[in-house]
């Protein structure tokens, strides 16, 4: 596949025809993990996209008040009550697991092993740490508050359905990229991409780019947040 | 294989990972703002959809790389959304017809 070099093929508008009305591969000089995580990654961008599309229709369709999110995730700290107080810490937090992920592929890509690893694992101490306050959001609605998916104190009584789906699903894709963070740390610690170690589930050799396709994963994971923070936080 | 993937490679100064770092951490603070300042109304929307798109530009250009790959990819990534959009606009109508419908029944079916 030598014959690609990529600087010699048009770029931009004619680069898209010509990649498309090429022999063979559309997608040049892209690995073909990379465009199944694309395309995987725009398979769940239509799923969260329902969630959020019908949390709005609910949500525009009700009679009844809206439960306020901003005063529902409020917290009280030394007598004053902040709204939305941590969901902003757990915002500010993937955020900066997102920033040591794109730190951490770069350092992939530059076969830097070790500094590879230890963003890596900082990124996956960063989720962990997401998943631990949602976890503590959770039981305060369930426990302290008495939200439910059939009702809630606050007002409309699907307000808990939405919230368990969305944050849940969510939180589910954060646990599952921390899970495969912590192995993939692990695999870079050990050189698998520098020694061509086979994989244990795939036996197949890998390379620095599964950092970059891990990396696809984690940031989308922040990105779904950017959109619950702005829809079922804020709006 | 081997050759193609030396070519691929790119990497960019830590500085840009540091700088879309801070402007996410910026513009997350101002949506938080919005909250806490606790504007309301077409301010608060349209103030949340700015910084909800501006962060979600960041991400995927920056971090994703999207703004350095082929325009092959990218668009196949990106028209796809413009269903979303048309989704969203017939769910808006549905929902005020619901609206109108429910408000219509309770009030008058009473």
């Amino acid at each position: 596949m030598s014959q690609f070099d990529l600087s010699k093929l048009p770029q931009g508008r004619k680069g898209f025809m010509h990649d498309w009305g090429s022999d063979q591969r559309a997608f040049k000089g892209v690995p073909w993990g990379k465009a199944m995580m694309w395309i995987f990654l725009l398979s769940d961008t239509f799923i969260f996209s329902c969630f959020l599309i019908s949390l709005m229709t609910a949500r525009a369709s009700t009679t009844v008040e809206w439960p306020y999110p901003s005063e529902v995730f409020g917290l009280t700290v030394f007598g004053t009550s902040v709204p939305l107080l941590l969901i902003a810490i757990m915002t500010f937090v993937l955020i900066t697991s997102s920033g040591t992920m794109a730190i951490a592929v770069k350092y992939g890509y530059e076969k830097n092993r070790k500094l590879c690893g230890w963003f890596l694992l900082a990124t996956a101490i960063g989720g962990l740490t997401f998943v631990g306050m949602q976890a503590f959001e959770w039981s305060k609605l369930i426990f302290h508050d008495g939200v439910r998916p059939w009702g809630n104190p606050f007002g409309a009584e699907q307000f808990g359905a939405f919230f368990f789906m969305i944050t849940g699903f969510h939180g589910t894709h954060v646990s599952i990229g921390v899970i495969f963070l912590f192995i993939f740390s692990r695999k870079v610690f050990r050189g698998d991409f520098d020694t061509g170690r086979r994989g244990y589930f795939t036996s197949m050799k890998s390379d620095y780019e599964a950092i970059e396709i891990l990396g696809l994963y984690w940031h989308f994971v922040d990105l779904v947040w950017v959109f619950i923070f702005a829809f079922f936080y804020l709006w | 294989m081997e050759t193609d993937k030396k070519q691929e490679v790119h990497t960019h100064k830590i500085g840009v990972y540091l700088w879309i770092w801070g402007l996410l951490f910026v513009f997350s603070f101002f949506s938080y703002m919005v909250d806490y300042i606790n504007y309301q109304g077409l301010l608060r929307w349209s103030l949340i959809i700015f910084f909800m798109l501006v962060k979600a530009g960041l991400i995927m250009a920056i971090f994703m790389h999207l703004y350095w790959e082929r325009w092959a990819i990218v668009n196949v990534l990106l028209w796809p959304m413009t269903a979303i959009g048309v989704f969203v606009a017939i769910m808006v109508s549905e929902s005020q017809y619901t609206f109108f419908t429910r408000m219509f029944y309770f009030v008058v079916g009473s």
